[in-house]
């Protein structure tokens, strides 16, 4: 297949094993699938299912064991400024200031003078709402505040994809749907690509084009459901709850599947 | 302000138990004054020693001394420290030659340094490098390999490269650890500062003692152990200071 022709991200026959006790133990087993430039993907799984470690080996942190993970048409090899990863705990030097963190980010990029550096920072730090707090260190801010950070610095540097794990578990409700609309109003703006990890069936359905399941013991994909809802999406319409349903039933499926003494 | 006097008035009262103390032990053993002198007799060896200036001749030397003999240890096992501490294979071949250089005592090493170094201020501030060294290394390395793996996950994807990964990511985040050794290795660093002016020097606060008991001035040999105990106490102080304005400049933590 030729360089062009190839999808903006793509996995093919992806395999993972880690060694544990000196037995060979697989996280991952033949993932497969594609992914279109603007889209927004979830991968959705119990804890265990290996979705954080298919994070990894898309955004080049770790290397399969076998099959390989294409990113633009050539293989993802190391960790690249193209594909930024928002980590659960955010990622934040705490002995930087808010403003610090994001402009370090930006300072390896040397086609930026400090001023564009400078002002660029202070663009995303606006945008996510935090200008009155640039000067305070993470340590200041609350966990809502601290992701917003992480998602003005990953944003700052224009990445064409991010790779986010669990972003908002460590949230309360409020502040969850309060950052899940941020984040759908910034991707819109930005047209960049997300890969997103979580175990929440609901933020899936919110903010995912596509929604890939995931099953344990090996991670392996079990459906992937296309939401065709447009967004920003009504968490209480009925639509919605359709695919909550259809999700929520795949899950319980693999439940009955394994008690079939259950058959009513 | 209560805090501060509360403070002063502990100190005072130590102070006062400690003469009170002392001056009972003279009196109930009825010590001669070569064998210990009275708080009174070293009290005037220390107004003396401060009037005719020759304590600050010694203190000059003597700091001039510490402060080279510290700070260049600090540097060069910080330094070392972040780079073997990023090399766990390399770490693991130095350790052991490490740890057994580490519990011989600086002045072992004082028929080599006045052959290597010979004698003035070069055996004090070797003495006192010594014993700096070692702390400040072993903590920074293990600082370094104690660093949050997220950080350095994060620097890799931000495709932040050495030298910048290791003073804008590696330093900053060991610093709370290095900074433990810092302030044990002050400590170490001037409790071989005597050890070290007992060399081949004939200057500096060490000098002072070993001079005034050649001289059979067990008074002066008292004032000059007070001396060094006052300024131990400052000097710790002093790297505390120090360790709350780093940790101020990054975000206070810890």
């Amino acid at each position: 297949m030729a360089a062009g022709t190839k999808p903006f991200l793509q996995l093919d026959r992806v395999d993972k094993s880690f060694e544990n006790d000196g037995k060979l133990e697989k996280v991952l087993q033949d993932i497969t699938f594609e992914m279109e430039k603007g889209e927004v993907v979830s991968i959705l799984g119990k804890s265990g299912c290996g979705k954080s470690t298919l994070l990894n080996l898309i955004g080049g942190f770790d290397k399969p064991s076998s099959g390989d993970v294409y990113f633009d048409g050539s293989i993802v090899t190391s960790p690249s400024r193209r594909a930024i990863m928002l980590f659960q705990d955010y990622g934040l030097f705490p002995w930087r200031t808010v403003k610090k963190n994001v402009e370090l980010g930006l300072e390896p990029d040397k086609s930026l003078t400090p001023e564009a550096r400078k002002k660029r920072a202070l663009d995303y730090i606006k945008m996510v709402g935090l200008e009155e707090s640039q000067n305070r260190f993470p340590s200041q801010l609350s966990g809502g505040m601290k992701q917003r950070v992480a998602i003005a610095r990953a944003l700052a540097i224009k990445p064409e994809l991010i790779l986010m794990d669990e972003p908002f578990a460590a949230l309360d409700t409020f502040n969850r749907y309060y950052l899940q609309d941020e984040l759908l109003k910034l991707q819109d703006q930005e047209k960049t690509n997300i890969v997103l990890v979580t175990h929440d069936i609901d933020e899936a359905v919110y903010l995912s084009d596509r929604v890939i399941i995931m099953d344990s013991n090996p991670g392996r994909i079990k459906k992937v459901v296309k939401i065709n809802l447009s967004k920003p999406r009504d968490r209480s319409h009925g639509d919605f709850h359709y695919y909550r349903k259809v999700i929520f039933d795949s899950f319980r499926f693999a439940k009955n599947e394994n008690q079939p003494e259950y058959n009513i | 302000m209560r805090r501060v006097f509360s403070k002063f008035t502990n100190i005072l009262v130590a102070f006062v138990l400690v003469i009170v103390v002392w001056q009972l032990v003279i009196f109930i053993g009825d010590y001669p004054e070569a064998l210990l002198p009275p708080p009174l007799a070293v009290g005037e060896a220390i107004v003396s020693l401060i009037r005719d200036g020759t304590f600050f001749v010694h203190l000059q030397v003597s700091m001039f001394r510490f402060a080279s003999g510290y700070l260049s240890a600090v540097i060069a096992a910080v330094v070392l420290g972040l780079i073997l501490g990023r090399l766990p294979l390399v770490w693991k071949v130095v350790d052991p030659i490490v740890q057994v250089l580490r519990p011989v005592a600086p002045v072992a090493w004082a028929p080599f340094i006045v052959l290597w170094f010979g004698i003035g201020n070069m055996p004090a501030i070797v003495t006192i490098f010594i014993a700096a060294f070692f702390p400040v290394l072993l903590s920074t390395v293990s600082a370094v390999k104690k660093i949050d793996r997220t950080y350095l996950k994060v620097a890799q994807n931000l495709e932040l490269n050495q030298p910048a990964l290791m003073y804008k990511i590696i330093l900053p985040a060991a610093f709370p650890y290095i900074a433990n050794g810092l302030h044990i290795a002050v400590g170490t660093g001037w409790i071989f500062l005597v050890a070290g002016e007992m060399i081949g020097a004939q200057s500096g606060l060490g000098y002072l003692i070993i001079d005034s008991r050649n001289a059979l001035d067990l008074d002066f040999v008292l004032a000059g152990i007070i001396f060094i105990g006052v300024l131990g106490l400052i000097l710790d102080k002093l790297i505390g200071f120090f360790e709350k304005w780093v940790g101020k400049q990054w975000g206070a933590q810890g």
